[in-house]
């Protein structure tokens, strides 16, 4: 039976999801802090660019479809935090767009202002919106400042319903240490994993030493402050639901009750975190071993999802509201109508066509590793 | 709670309009080159001629250049909806995120994955599989503009919806009365056409400044046949369906069509209006002065074009505001009753919501039943003067009578140079190229009118009739919205410079050195 209930959860597992690939997909951002670092040559520098740049399109994309599901599947979260955490999306939108010119603005001739500031554009965006995408989610675990009241709708002078409480709109989640570790986190994985990717797809010697020799200075950071938040988090009181009546109240140990009670997410989660530990200490080990962001790409979609998943199940708010924990969003009061997510769910039915043929293209493009000479060769190349 | 304060909607409206409108710079050019330069590659790989290959080439690096920034453009509107207009977003959310949502899965995936074959994959993939990626490129941008156009339609007349009181927002009841609402296909043949138009204008121009610098001459004379064909084709259906819109504008949104046409009276076998100039001493809508300083007009076209009728009544705006004409659903109301019914509206909104909360089950169904019977004019609560429902009618009535006059010429300019071109005689009509090089501005001019005509003319509704402006907002400080607003415009003028640069640049390289 599909009950809206279901219908419900079914689209919190897509967000999820798309929440896990588009984390994966920030090793393009991640790469594009260590152009200067991996590179000594402005020939191997064009490689690295090259590499990235062929793919950016895919990490944009799917940050609009995580915008465009959650309008469409939680339009009340969408409301709320866009409108309120306002500074925040503003500074990660703003990384987006400077970064959308900047790789085929670069090596054109008239760009202006040179080659160099759109490669440090690259830089500076790739470590803002990283780091600042971390924090943002991070709210999700501890929470936000902000009220919804459904009746200002009918205040003619003050219609709006939610209300962000403070004029800092989303800056101050910048004061929680906790969401500081997300962030640099996310920022750390994110470089790791461009390393990873950089060893499976660049063909040549001396940078892939390099990038075997940058994987633990990057790798390490990212384990210690992935741990502090992971246990942090599931050490610290979660916003649960209560199923009869909806109401919110903070719950020891939510986090990690949630996981034991959904042993299908532990598992994952678990699975998860070992392909990502696997994949970088693999590579590391090994000189031999280039497959490494497969592994770790694949865990962190699982990892992220599994976050998302523990946030939004099992009856928790997944956008706690700090000021009075009623007025927190979740599965249930945030959602669409039965209809549209009826609507939808056959619209998703379409994902896989969309999977099959985005790997069939992969696939012709990347038979071989990509070496100076091709990048030289190719009369497109950035 | 802080009281909504006009300037905060002044400045969401214009920074979302500053966007919408850098935006609408760049996709034109996206959808049409698109589709020129996939008909070159066509060409190519059934002629195996490499000039056809060249061609094809130098269009899709300035396609690439244009569609990073297009890129960059949209990206900030999308979130806009959610940053900007939160009130909005969850009123309708239910509504008008499912086509955005459609969008990215169906088309922008499309999009990405294939432009990355299109530019890179040359020499990695067969002939035929390239060229399909080219064209599943700009099939995905057509199909990005069918969903967005289908959310914007549905601004301009929203169905397939019922208001929910309990989670106090509109809710979806019919998809595909939303998808296949006839303002939403007009629209988007409309919106893709247009920019089909702009780039036959484009290519055209840019040949055209080849031939006056007698270089690429071969290059040029063959871009310019496909462009003008192209263009003559693409520029008939343009005028064809902006006959649609303006039908649709009458029945739906009447007030705009008066303000298009600078109607205050309204009248029987009422008259085009081909070009006229408005009077600036006409201060209040009910005055008696009279709105023309100047005019030429078409008699009984209007009634005609809108109504289909040569003596059909076109209410002009004081006709809207006072009410008491005959409608095809019965007599028109005023403004006054209108906004009692909106009043009252939100009034047993309010009753309700208190009536459910204190249990009273009986109580809570009259309300229920109260607000069903004037939901159609909600919004209407919002309005305090009738002066608030008038757009403003100089920018309405100027863009639309400049887009149809430059739409004209278009199609007379589109004729001429297929003519000259196969009459192989374009070569040597200097005034002709010049002229075609001067006609690039025009189409990126007459677009932007066409956006303004149907967002200002919409004024002051973000959903017709449902929700106002100020109803739609989100709750920030003005200030935060003025310095984004500023941000964003600095950004994209200085991107935009850029971009025009590395344009020039190519095109001075010419194809044969593109990159
Ligand atoms: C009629 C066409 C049309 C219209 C009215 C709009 N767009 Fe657009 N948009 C396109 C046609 C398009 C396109 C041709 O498909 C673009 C231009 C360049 C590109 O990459 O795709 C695009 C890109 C584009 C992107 C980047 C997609 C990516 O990452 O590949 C986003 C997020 C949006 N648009 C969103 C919007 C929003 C929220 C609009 C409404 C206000 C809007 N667009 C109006
Ligand atoms: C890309 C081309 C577009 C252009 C050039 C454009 C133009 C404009 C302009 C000029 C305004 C300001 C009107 C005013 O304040 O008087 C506006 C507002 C707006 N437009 Fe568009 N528009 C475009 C596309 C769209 C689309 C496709 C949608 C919906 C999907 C849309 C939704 C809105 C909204 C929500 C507002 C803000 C509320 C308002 O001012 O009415 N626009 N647009
Ligand atoms: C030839 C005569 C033309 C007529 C009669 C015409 C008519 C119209 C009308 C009535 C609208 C408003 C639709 C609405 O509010 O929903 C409109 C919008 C628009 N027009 Fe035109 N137009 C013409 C030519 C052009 C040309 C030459 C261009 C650009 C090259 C253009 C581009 C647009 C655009 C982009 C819009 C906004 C999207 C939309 O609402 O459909 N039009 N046109």
């Amino acid at each position: 039976m599909i009950t809206y209930s279901f219908l419900q959860h079914y689209w919190w597992f897509l967000i999820s999801l798309l929440g896990g690939i588009l984390a994966f997909l920030l090793f393009i951002q991640g790469g594009q802090t260590m152009l200067f670092t991996l590179s000594k040559t402005e020939d191997e520098r064009r490689l690295l660019i090259n590499v990235l740049g062929r793919k950016w399109e895919f990490t944009f994309t799917t940050l609009v479809t995580f915008g465009g599901a959650f309008f469409a599947s939680f339009p009340l979260f969408y409301s709320t935090s866009f409108g309120g955490a306002y500074w925040v999306w503003m500074a990660i939108l703003f990384c987006f767009t400077l970064q959308a010119v900047s790789y085929e603005f670069q090596s054109k001739q008239g760009n202006v202002f040179g080659q160099g500031t759109y490669r440090a554009f690259l830089f500076i965006t790739g470590l803002l919106s990283t780091f600042l995408i971390g924090v943002a989610i991070a709210t999700f675990f501890t929470g936000s400042d902000f009220l919804i009241n459904k009746g200002n709708i009918t205040n003619q002078l003050a219609p709006v319903i939610s209300q962000w409480q403070n004029s800092w709109n989303g800056l101050e989640a910048l004061l929680n240490l906790r969401n500081l570790s997300l962030g640099f986190a996310v920022f750390f994985l994110a470089r790791t994993q461009a390393l990873l990717f950089f060893i499976n797809r660049v063909k040549n010697q001396a940078m892939e030493a390099r990038f075997r020799k940058n994987l633990w200075i990057n790798a390490l950071p990212f384990v210690v402050f992935f741990l502090v938040f992971v246990i942090w988090t599931l050490l610290s009181e979660g916003f649960a639901i209560d199923s009869a009546t909806g109401i919110v109240s903070m719950e020891k140990f939510k986090y990690f009750t949630n996981l034991i009670e959904m042993p299908v997410v532990l598992g994952l989660l678990l699975i998860g975190v070992v392909a990502v530990l696997y994949g970088i200490g693999r590579s590391f080990i090994s000189i031999n071993f280039k497959n490494g962001i497969w592994y770790s790409g694949i865990g962190t979609v699982l990892t992220v999802c599994c976050l998302f998943l523990l946030v939004g199940y099992n009856n928790t708010a997944f956008y706690p509201a700090s000021p009075n924990l009623q007025s927190s969003l979740s599965i249930f009061n945030a959602s669409s109508s039965l209809f549209t997510l009826k609507a939808m769910s056959l619209v998703s039915l379409l994902i896989p066509v969309v999977l099959v043929y985005i790997i069939i293209a992969w696939r012709s493009m990347e038979k071989k590793r990509t070496d100076i000479n091709d990048i030289k060769n190719d009369d497109h190349a950035y | 709670m802080e009281l909504m304060d006009v300037s905060l909607v002044d400045w969401s409206r214009a920074q979302f309009a500053m966007t919408a409108m850098y935006h609408w710079l760049f996709v034109p050019l996206t959808l049409g080159l698109g589709v020129i330069m996939s008909i070159m590659e066509s060409l190519y790989v059934k002629t195996g001629k490499e000039e056809w290959k060249k061609a094809a080439k130098f269009w899709m690096t300035l396609f690439g250049v244009n569609f990073a920034i297009g890129v960059a453009t949209g990206i900030i509107l999308e979130f806009e909806f959610g940053t900007n207009w939160s009130n909005y977003s969850w009123f309708v959310g239910d509504i008008f995120g499912a086509p955005l949502a459609i969008e990215a899965i169906v088309a922008f995936f499309m999009e990405a994955t294939f432009i990355s074959i299109m530019f890179f994959g040359w020499k990695k993939v067969s002939k035929k599989f390239h060229l399909a990626s080219t064209w599943l490129t700009v099939l995905g941008a057509t199909i990005s503009a069918l969903w967005i156009l289908v959310a914007n339609a549905w601004m301009q007349y929203p169905v397939g919806m019922e208001f929910n009181p309990d989670s106090v927002r509109n809710e979806m009841i019919d998809f595909w009365s939303i998808l296949l609402s006839p303002v939403a296909l007009n629209k988007f043949f409309h919106t893709v056409l247009s920019a089909w138009v702009l780039s036959g204008l484009f290519v055209m121009g840019v040949s055209s400044w080849y031939l006056l610098k007698k270089r690429e001459v071969d290059f040029a004379l063959k871009s310019i046949m496909v462009a003008s064909v192209f263009g003559i084709f693409s520029a008939l259906l343009l005028a064809f369906t902006g006959d649609g819109s303006s039908y649709h504008v009458a029945q739906r949104q009447p007030m705009k069509l008066a303000a298009m046409e600078g109607l205050y009276e309204g009248k029987t076998g009422a008259g085009l209006i081909a070009f006229g100039i408005l009077n600036s001493h006409k201060k209040s809508y009910n005055d008696s002065i009279n709105p023309y300083a100047f005019k030429v007009e078409i008699p009984k076209m209007l009634s005609l074009l809108a109504y289909k009728d040569p003596n059909a009544f076109v209410p002009g705006i004081k006709n809207i505001i006072d009410g008491g004409y005959q409608t095809h659903n019965g007599v028109a109301l005023s403004f006054e009753e209108k906004q009692a019914r909106g009043k009252a509206a939100i009034q047993s909104l309010a009753n309700y919501q208190k009536a459910v909360n204190a249990k009273d089950t009986v109580d809570a169904a009259l309300h229920k039943a109260q607000l069903k019977e004037n939901y159609a004019q909600f919004g209407y609560g919002y309005l305090d003067k009738p002066e608030e429902l008038i757009p403003h009618v100089p920018t309405v009535f100027y863009s639309f009578h400049i887009m149809v006059l430059l739409g004209l010429y278009f199609i007379a300019l589109f004729g001429l140079v297929f003519f000259f071109s196969y009459r192989k005689k374009i070569e040597q009509a200097k005034w002709l190229q010049w002229i075609c090089l001067w006609t690039i501005p025009m189409g990126y001019v007459a677009g932007e009118l066409g956006w303004a005509v149907a967002e200002v003319g919409r004024q002051p509704w973000a959903i017709q009739d449902v929700l106002p402006l100020q109803a739609a907002i989100s709750s920030i400080s003005t200030n935060s919205v003025k310095i984004t607003f500023f941000l964003f415009l600095v950004l994209f003028s200085v991107l935009l410079l850029a971009e025009v640069r590395i344009m020039l640049k190519q095109i001075k390289k010419g194809p044969d050195k593109v990159v």
